[in-house]
């Protein structure tokens, strides 16, 4: 039974929020309810919320965010040739989206498909977000599944031949909304996904990701710039033999953003990688808590962090590498750093290894400092401005992380965005 | 050969040598300190209250001040509820259900010199190979330049039975002895320091030491001394069904020095015994204290049937500028280790380091680490971590480093390295990180691996045969922290550690 104080927190929560039985999804959604309510909602106190207050996050209502005007700057992702959806506030946008239609791509939308009777969704929907639950709870992505009401189910048989690209825009300031999308790829097949925009001013989105064996799946993701938003996502994705997983997340700003990944390594000789930057200023808590279980037999993971912070931005990372006893000949890697350009900011880190197999190599690390000034040096004498020497280091620091993304046109936008982003906030 | 060590034989993989999973093996299977003395004892009477609080105050003469304090913590103690954040398991241990004091009876009436302490007791510790005369340690030891001095404290179950070389100490103005008689000769000093860096509020294991501790060592080294010789202060469980609830209290004053060694053992049983120490370390302006354990408690038999619940609670507070602490620990006892020697670095420029081998064997569970406190402007650390996992067991390196707002241009290094030797037995690694200034630089390093292939290749291509090149690897994975014990522990903690894991190289 849930404490008193918690479960008065969760019935806070979860009061205005419809929920909607009935079908295969009212089930996974009573499922999911019933977990949450032995969990109740994330509080401070929890080992797992150390370095993160989830408060505006499972307060009754969303805190404000007010809009942003991106100004002259294109969006993200514009060059590139992709299918879009567009949600406005968590609400499908048909006017703006392309047609859903793909060669060996299925498209559906949750809403949809909570009205058939049968649907492939069903396997998936919920059922990797259960999973994920042990031996960590994550009580935010349980509400997801509980109410989310909208959200991509995309079915993949084929090699994808251009990206689905998920927009969500942010058009009211009072805007709260759950999305939950379920991502399935068939032996052999490939997928592309990139998402962009600050979606809402209260943004939980789950995506559930199942790969078959040597399925192919990318997912490139910049999560908005400079707004108010506060979000929770979590991805969570189980892998088959030889199966390839590839995920990088750009942060420019935002008040509060907690990303999750859960990953499962099932097949043997399948891979995960796991790649973010973020660069906060001023008022910017950025968390990235991934959690990797290693099961099959040869399998590799690799995750790579980088935090640039200044003004009291505040960068979290809780990295866990969980080797199990059969996963002989596992390569792990993790690297989490922060690069502060100023007194005020803070880099807190967790990076964990848990391993059972004795033949695996394994290996974290993490560091925190300032901009090494000698490099700074290097560069002024040879009559780089000071500015523009800080941001050339910047952007090398965040190299390792870029590197992540296969696509280079997708890599270039990126770092151009950050080039942006950095030359705004100069000094 | 017993049916685990015919299974372990089976795993034996390819690039561990037979040898080194012996000797891992032999360090518990052996375990050579497993005796007991036959004498006979006092007890208090089984089970905690406040009389018994009572009565181990009362058996110390204790002022009054102490026995309210022990009281405060007693009843605080009451409130509290036991740490289960460790990744040890084992049964809710009834605190009702052992001995809190057990005094060896001839020691009823304290003699006045270690001349008089009961043969039998002596003999113990002889036969530990510590000597309680005043004799120079090493002599004859080949290595050893000149014969050097250490200075011993012994304490037995309850009670401290003596301290060696007490005369020569106080020429140099040290002052060691048990903390029972400081508390009677030295009040001031131990009013003033015990509980500043470990508060009886500060943990569950803390505050039950407060409240019930018997004895221990305490250590004065005045302002600008460098203390003449090594302190030891050697630990022996003997006594059935007994907790040991010792507390240590050392105190650097400015600019002084000192190097203090800790050493444990107790018999082989088939229940597990509680060991609950508290170490408190304040280091003044430009002072120096080396602590050294060679931790080797009974760590139970294969099976996990009995061995030491070690419960410690260690800290050195470098209260004053340009104070240095340096922690190494061999940790090879034990049937539960849960211990952070930790470093408070408060004092601007001061010092903090960690070194620490931590070897689990057969059913033993482990979860050690530091924590690093900066709060001082230029303050720096080093940790430098070596885990070894063998059969069933868990072994987890558990560790904070904090850079306050306050403590600018700080640096840490932290390296944890883990080895694993067979795969039903686990490494664990749970480092927190916590920086919350820009001028401070963290880096932390850590490895998970068995022997590695590519080592072995390249000694083996250069003309070693496969047993040599695997001890010259595993040699060099421990040999950092080896050397930063003093000649005197190197010693003890290579026939623990050393020998079984440079043995082959001969």
């Amino acid at each position: 039974m849930l404490p008193k104080a918690r479960a008065d927190v969760l019935s806070a929560r979860i009061a205005g929020l419809s929920f909607v039985p009935g079908g295969w999804l009212g089930a996974a959604r009573e499922d999911a309810l019933s977990r949450l309510g032995m969990m109740g909602l994330p509080a401070r106190r929890d080992e797992y919320w150390r370095y993160t207050d989830p408060a505006d996050l499972i307060a009754a209502a969303a805190p404000a965010a007010a809009t942003f005007d991106a100004g002259d700057e294109p969006p993200v992702f514009d060059g590139i040739d992709r299918l879009k959806l567009v949600f406005v506030d968590g609400v499908f946008d048909a006017a703006a989206s392309d047609d859903p239609a793909l060669a060996g791509v299925e498209i559906d939308r949750l809403s949809t498909a909570a009205l058939t009777d049968i649907h492939w969704a069903r396997e998936l929907y919920g059922v990797l977000e259960a999973r994920g639950q042990n031996p960590v709870a994550r009580p935010l992505a349980a509400l997801n599944t509980a109410f989310a009401t909208e959200g991509v189910l995309i079915r993949v048989t084929g090699r994808a031949e251009r990206p689905i690209s998920l927009i969500y825009t942010h058009a009211s300031e009072t805007s709260d909304v759950a999305l939950h999308h379920c991502i399935r790829l068939e032996a052999g097949a490939e997928l592309t996904v990139l998402e962009n925009g600050p979606a809402a001013a209260r943004f939980n989105k789950v995506m559930e990701v199942d790969l078959a064996e040597g399925a192919r799946f990318h997912h490139i993701r910049a999560q908005g710039r400079d707004h108010e938003r506060r979000a929770a996502t979590h991805v969570f994705a189980r892998l088959a033999e030889g199966a390839r997983f590839k995920s990088f997340t750009l942060t420019a700003n935002g008040v509060l953003t907690r990303n999750e990944v859960v990953i499962e390594l099932l097949g043997n000789e399948a891979s995960a990688h796991v790649a973010g930057a973020a660069v906060g200023d001023g008022q910017f808590h950025h968390d990235d808590t991934v959690f990797i279980t290693h099961e099959g037999r040869g399998c590799e993971s690799r995750q790579v962090f980088k935090k640039v912070l200044k003004n009291g931005a505040v960068g979290v990372f809780q990295g866990k590498i969980l080797v199990r006893q059969t996963a002989q000949k596992t390569d792990g890697y993790q690297i989490s750093q922060s690069l502060m350009l100023d007194e005020d900011s803070q880099f807190l880190a967790k990076p964990e290894l848990e391993i059972y197999a004795d033949d695996v190599k394994c290996s974290h690390g993490s560091t925190s400092g300032a901009i090494d000034e000698t490099a700074l040096f290097y560069l002024r004498a040879r009559g780089v401005p000071e500015k523009a020497a800080q941001s050339l280091l910047v952007l090398a620091f965040l190299a390792e992380a870029i590197q992540e993304i296969a696509d280079e046109a997708i890599a270039e936008d990126i770092r151009q965005r950050l080039e942006n982003w950095l030359s705004r906030h100069e000094g | 050969m017993t049916a685990l060590e015919t299974e372990l034989r089976a795993d034996v993989r390819d690039g561990v040598d037979r040898e080194t999973i012996d000797t891992v093996q032999a360090m518990s299977g052996s375990y050579k300190h497993g005796w007991e003395t036959e004498i006979e004892m006092d007890y208090a009477p089984k089970g905690l209250s406040e009389d018994i609080v009572r009565l181990i105050s009362g058996k110390n003469n204790e002022p009054e001040w102490l026995l309210d304090w022990r009281l405060a913590a007693y009843r605080r103690w009451l409130k509290m509820t036991e740490p289960r954040w460790a990744m040890v398991h084992y049964p809710d241990i009834d605190y009702q259900d052992q001995y809190y004091y057990a005094k060896p009876r001839s020691m009823a009436v304290k003699p006045k010199s270690l001349d008089e302490v009961d043969p039998k007791l002596l003999a113990t510790y002889e036969k530990l190979g510590i000597p309680l005369k005043e004799q120079m340690l090493l002599a004859g030891v080949e290595g050893a330049a000149e014969p050097r001095k250490v200075a011993v404290d012994a304490v037995f179950d309850s009670v401290s039975l003596g301290t060696t070389f007490k005369a020569e100490l106080a020429k140099a103005g040290v002052i060691f002895c048990s903390i029972s008689e400081a508390v009677r000769e030295h009040p001031d000093l131990v009013q003033k320091y015990l509980g500043s860096v470990v508060p009886p509020t500060d943990n569950f294991f803390a505050t039950l030491n407060s409240a019930v501790f018997s004895d221990g060592s305490f250590v004065y080294i005045p302002p600008g001394v460098r203390c003449p010789m090594e302190l030891s202060t050697y630990f022996r469980i003997n006594a059935e069904n007994t907790g040991q609830f010792e507390r240590t209290l050392i105190v650097a004053d400015r600019a002084s020095y000192v190097s203090y060694l800790e050493g444990c053992t107790a018999p082989k049983r088939d229940t597990h015994q509680l060991h609950a120490a508290v170490v408190e370390i304040v280091i003044l302006d430009d002072a120096e204290v080396k602590y050294s354990t060679v931790q080797n408690w009974y760590p139970g038999d294969e099976e996990g049937r009995g061995g030491i619940y070690n419960f410690v609670t260690k800290r050195a507070d470098c209260r004053g500028d340009r104070a240095k602490v340096m922690w190494t620990q061999v940790e090879t006892g034990s049937a539960i280790t849960w211990k952070y020697p930790s470093c408070i670095l408060r004092g601007d420029d001061s010092q903090g380091e960690f070194y620490s081998i931590a070897i689990a064997n057969n059913a033993q569970q482990a979860d050690t680490g530091t924590k690093m406190v900066h709060l001082g402007k230029r303050t720096k650390s080093r940790i430098v971590s070596k885990g070894i996992s063998a059969g069933r067991a868990q072994n987890t390196y558990r560790g904070l480093v904090s850079m306050h707002p306050k403590a600018t241009d700080s640096r840490n290094y932290t390296q944890c390295d883990s080895l694993l030797i067979g795969d039903r037995c686990g490494a664990h690694t749970v480092p927190y990180i916590e920086v919350r200034n820009a001028s401070s630089r963290v880096e932390h390093e850590a490895t998970t691996s068995k022997v590695d292939d590519d080592q072995l290749f390249y000694c083996r291509s250069r003309g070693m045969d496969e047993e040599a090149a695997v001890a010259l690897v595993v040699n060099g994975f421990v040999k950092d922290v080896l050397q930063t014990l003093p000649m005197e522990f190197a010693m003890e903690a290579q026939s623990l550690v050393a020998i079984s894991l440079e043995g082959s190289v001969g």
